[in-house]
């Protein structure tokens, strides 16, 4: 199968997993292992002086051996977003950004204005930028003509586990941008939905917490797996078109007469 | 001189910013810092003047979706 090309970077796993809401860090370990994963999402908090918490996670982390993509998930303005962007690069030696700008604190909808405007000033500055977004194809061809070479639509609000909100959307998205990678980003909350995302011809699945909360994590992370491994090779296996119409699947040509 | 360091409020004698973060215990390596919400890049740290009333974040790596 094809591999999953970002940014230069070649994976064979089209599974990006978050790293956060495991019930220890040892889950979290268990889960990327099963996942097979080669992507992993972190964050940045604040830390008290004298604690080791941070430096704890850092080496957790680093010890799993994947590429490391940390976000700016919770800021509310570009501004916020470059300034956490800029810190990530230097604490995570990475210029990867999965760059959240968040417009609504109930809803969490992206505040696609503001992520456009910090794409731009980040891919200025050398960022590879991620940009979680909605399917809308005006932000998306605004995005790529700041930089972006990766789009990533979200299947559907934030920790929501609704699945794919708007599959025509997605669609649209995934035909208008034919090379561009599409990593569906939130609102995974089942394998099935995985899948469907692939088979609408995504690049690869973001998710978090339908691993990280469900009773066993690494199996949930082998079920996401093998739900995108099917789902892209549905996509590319080329799928029939659904007709209003039944048809038989047996050829009824040379059926016996069996009249009495 | 009053400033706040992560969202309290703190009392501090020093006034660069890389004393200022070992007067408040940061002793270990692995940080990144802004003042007043703009980056700080930490070779950067031992010559920025920190001012009465400014905001400093110290952040280290943390879980993430």
């Amino acid at each position: 199968m094809t591999r999953l090309e970002l940014y230069g970077k070649s994976f064979e796993s089209r599974i990006l997993l978050g790293s956060a809401r495991y019930p220890s860090p040892s889950k979290l370990a268990e889960a990327v292992q099963a996942s097979s994963t080669e992507i992993v999402t972190v964050s940045l908090r604040r830390e008290a002086g004298g604690s080791h918490a941070g430096e704890k996670f850092w080496n957790l982390i680093k010890s799993l051996d994947v590429a490391i993509l940390p976000n700016t998930a919770g800021c509310y303005s570009a501004r916020e977003a470059v300034t956490t962007a800029q810190m990530a690069r230097e604490l995570f030696q990475t210029d990867w950004i999965k760059l959240e700008v968040i417009g609504d604190s109930e809803s969490l909808h992206p505040d696609t204005a503001g992520l456009v405007e910090a794409a731009r000033i980040l891919n200025d500055e050398g960022f590879k930028v991620f940009p979680y977004t909605t399917e809308d194809l005006v932000v998306a061809e605004k995005l790529l003509h700041a930089g972006c070479e990766v789009l990533m639509p979200w299947g559907s609000p934030i920790g929501t586990a609704r699945g794919l909100n708007n599959e025509y959307g997605l669609r649209a998205l995934r035909s208008r941008f034919e090379t561009i990678p599409v990593i569906v980003d939130a609102g995974i909350g089942l394998p099935s939905h995985a899948t469907r995302a692939m088979e609408l011809g995504s690049d690869a699945v973001l998710l978090n917490t339908a691993v990280a909360r469900a009773e066993n994590p690494a199996r949930m992370a082998e079920a996401f797996a093998e739900g995108i491994r099917a789902g892209r090779n549905a996509y590319l296996a080329g799928p029939m078109q659904p007709s209003d119409m039944p048809q038989t699947s047996t050829s009824l040509v040379d059926k016996a007469d069996l009249r009495q | 001189m009053r400033i706040t360091v992560n969202g309290e409020a703190r009392e501090v004698g020093s006034q660069l910013l890389s004393e200022i973060l070992v007067e408040c215990g940061y002793r270990q390596t692995h940080f990144a810092t802004a003042l007043n919400g703009v980056f700080v890049h930490k070779h950067q740290r031992e010559s920025t003047r920190v001012m009465p009333g400014d905001r400093i974040e110290v952040v280290t790596p943390n879980a993430g979706g």
